[in-house]
């Protein structure tokens, strides 16, 4: 479980996040959702030790980020940001390859090969492996790096908004990737959502900020309604029940 | 595992560096060989330490663009050698030179240098546009100060400042080889247990603290190395602006990958063949002695125009 407490986060004058207190839950899908600007990444890069923490407690099943060593946090977590991009020129293999240096420090071993060759496969790259990375398409270069952070292979995944750029079959490939990962690899999966269907599809729990500010958590069935996403978003928005599950209809 | 690349480039030098000792041997030659080899070894040092401290600060900085000097390195020597000049009387000054002055000019730039890059690396990686236009404006601040101190100093004095204006291979003090080599190597051997992770650097800060570095002591220190490389350089024959930009390019270029196990011992051999081959169709074909540096500034200013064109960025 990943346990936030009290969590404030300002740059200069603004108040990003206000006093954020929340659970995520081990094992399955959490999605995040809100507005632009309500302080998802924010929360995702302090969850990540990627920017420190102000006030407040993040804890990782028990360790507490602030605290515990950068290497060992690197074996329990990884996380893809929402913007990704390299100055030097890469191939996708030896990109994929450095997700596994919380696990060699420099001197990959045969499992450190094998678990990039899974990365590759499961995210169909492995006939891009010897492109450069900016001669990729967008939705590639995606799947690149979260490649790279699979290959991490820790207890938790972060994902800042995944499936930016993906096409329809990509996405649908994505979630289903990361849904059998939650359910038999063990893993558990913190992802910024901005499709609101695909949180209601596939995530186990969702969490949604307003303004720095927890709106609501829970179950998809159970929050996701007309009323509290028409507040969340400032529009109309209609939900329907497709198939047994919520689906919003935001064309309506 | 020796790469075939740079073991080409290895022989490459190997073979320059005979030609550039044994050709056109006539005299005494255990003297001449003396001071052939005194200079070979200086055009090594100084080619190795500007070549590694090129790539690594790139792949600090995240660009391809900048280097050291561009950012107003050279200039900053400058100023603190005509200061010196102008506090000391030329005579003063040319007495100063000897391992101590050696020694002092390095930890400056060293500490200079490294007040620069700090603010600098600040909020800006990532942000190329306003690292080059620090850099050109400190450049710039750094010269017209050079040239208001230039001003003051006595006419007469003036030559002896003129001296170090641009790189000279001409004169190299065994004693201060000595002490850069040594510098070199403890620098040196530093960069080398690191670069492993210089890979990981170059994904950028998100990525690399994501994979568990300490980006932000490791960024430091490696600027620290980097700023000690370039002044060990820059004390021991001067500034050459557009050098390590040539030779990054063309490291990147040879060995085609991003790991600097094999980028940063290419990029000392690239350098030390540019030096040494140019050294020596300069004096041994040419008999001219001092217009190496010039050429190099050159064509590196002209890839560094290509590069700010836009040519290729990556
Ligand atoms: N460096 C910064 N300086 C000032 N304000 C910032 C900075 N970075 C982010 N912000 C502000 O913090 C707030 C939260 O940003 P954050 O990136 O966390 O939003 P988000 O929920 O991820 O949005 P999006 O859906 O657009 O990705 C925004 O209002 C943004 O303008
Ligand atoms: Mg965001």
């Amino acid at each position: 479980m990943i346990t936030v407490r009290n969590l404030s986060h300002r740059i200069g004058s603004a108040e990003i996040l206000h006093d954020l207190s929340l659970d995520f839950p081990k094992d399955g899908i959490t999605a995040i959702i809100g507005p632009n600007g309500a302080g998802k990444s924010t929360l995702m890069g302090l969850m990540a030790r990627l920017v420190p923490i102000q006030t407040g407690k993040v804890e990782i099943d028990g360790h507490c980020v602030a605290k515990t060593r950068t290497e060992a946090l690197a074996r329990r977590m990884a996380i893809v940001t929402q913007r990704v991009g390299v100055a030097s020129r890469l191939r996708v293999g030896d990109l994929v390859g450095f997700g596994r240096w919380p696990h060699h420090h420099g001197r990959p071993r045969d499992e450190d090969h094998a678990a990039v060759e899974r990365a590759l496969a499961a995210f169909d790259l492995t006939e891009l492996r010897d492109r450069f990375l900016d001669e990729l398409s967008g939705g590639q270069n995606q799947r690149a790096f979260i490649a790279m952070g699979l290959a991490q292979e820790t207890d938790w995944l972060l994902l800042d908004e995944p499936l930016n750029n993906l096409d329809m079959y990509h996405a649908r490939a994505l979630m289903a990737r990361i849904h059998a990962l939650s359910r038999e690899g063990g893993r558990s999966v913190v992802m910024v959502v901005h499709d609101i269907n695909y949180a209601a599809a596939w995530a186990d729990h969702i969490v949604a900020l307003e303004n720095g500010r927890l709106a609501f958590e829970g179950a998809p069935r159970e929050v996701l309604t007309a009323e509290r996403l028409s507040r969340l978003f400032g529009m109309e928005i209609g939900v329907e029940e497709i198939g047994g599950r919520p689906t919003v209809l935001h064309h309506a | 595992m020796p790469d075939r690349r740079l073991t080409i480039l290895g022989l490459g030098l190997l073979a320059a560096c005979a030609f550039f000792l044994f050709w056109g041997l006539k005299g005494p030659a255990g003297f001449i060989l003396e001071l052939r080899a005194t200079k070979l070894a200086a055009l090594l040092l100084v080619g190795a330490a500007v070549g590694i401290s090129t790539v690594v600060f790139q792949t600090v900085t995240g660009n391809r663009i900048l280097t050291p000097s561009i950012m107003g390195f050279d200039s900053l020597f400058l100023l603190v050698q005509s200061l010196m000049v102008l506090t000391m009387g030329g005579l003063g000054y040319v007495m100063t030179d000897g391992p101590a002055k050696f020694l002092l000019d390095t930890g400056l730039m060293m500490a200079a240098s490294l007040m620069l890059f700090t603010l600098l690396m600040g909020r800006g990686r990532g942000d190329l546009h306003r690292m080059i236009l620090a850099g050109v404006i400190i450049g710039l601040f750094f010269r017209s100060m050079t040239a208001f101190v230039l001003r003051l100093i006595d006419p007469s004095e003036f030559s002896v400042v003129q001296q170090v204006m641009f790189a000279s291979f001409g004169a190299v003090d065994t004693t201060q080889l000595a002490i850069a080599a040594v510098l070199f190597l403890a620098v040196f051997a530093a960069i080398w247990k690191l670069a492993p992770a210089l890979d990981i650097v170059a994904l950028g800060r998100d990525s690399a603290v994501g994979l568990g570095l300490r980006y932000d002591r490791l960024a430091m220190v490696l600027l620290l190395l980097v700023s000690a490389l370039v002044a060990v350089s820059t004390a021991l024959v001067g500034p050459i602006s557009f050098l390590g930009l040539l030779v990054a390019a063309l490291a990147h270029e040879v060995v085609k990958t991003p790991r600097h196990v094999l980028l940063l011992p290419a990029a000392a051999l690239i350098a030390g063949l540019v030096l040494v081959i140019g050294q020596g169709v300069f004096e041994r074909l040419l008999g001219l002695q001092s217009t190496l540096a010039v050429i190099i500034e050159f064509f590196g200013g002209l890839l560094f125009l290509y590069l700010v064109m836009g040519g290729r960025r990556r």
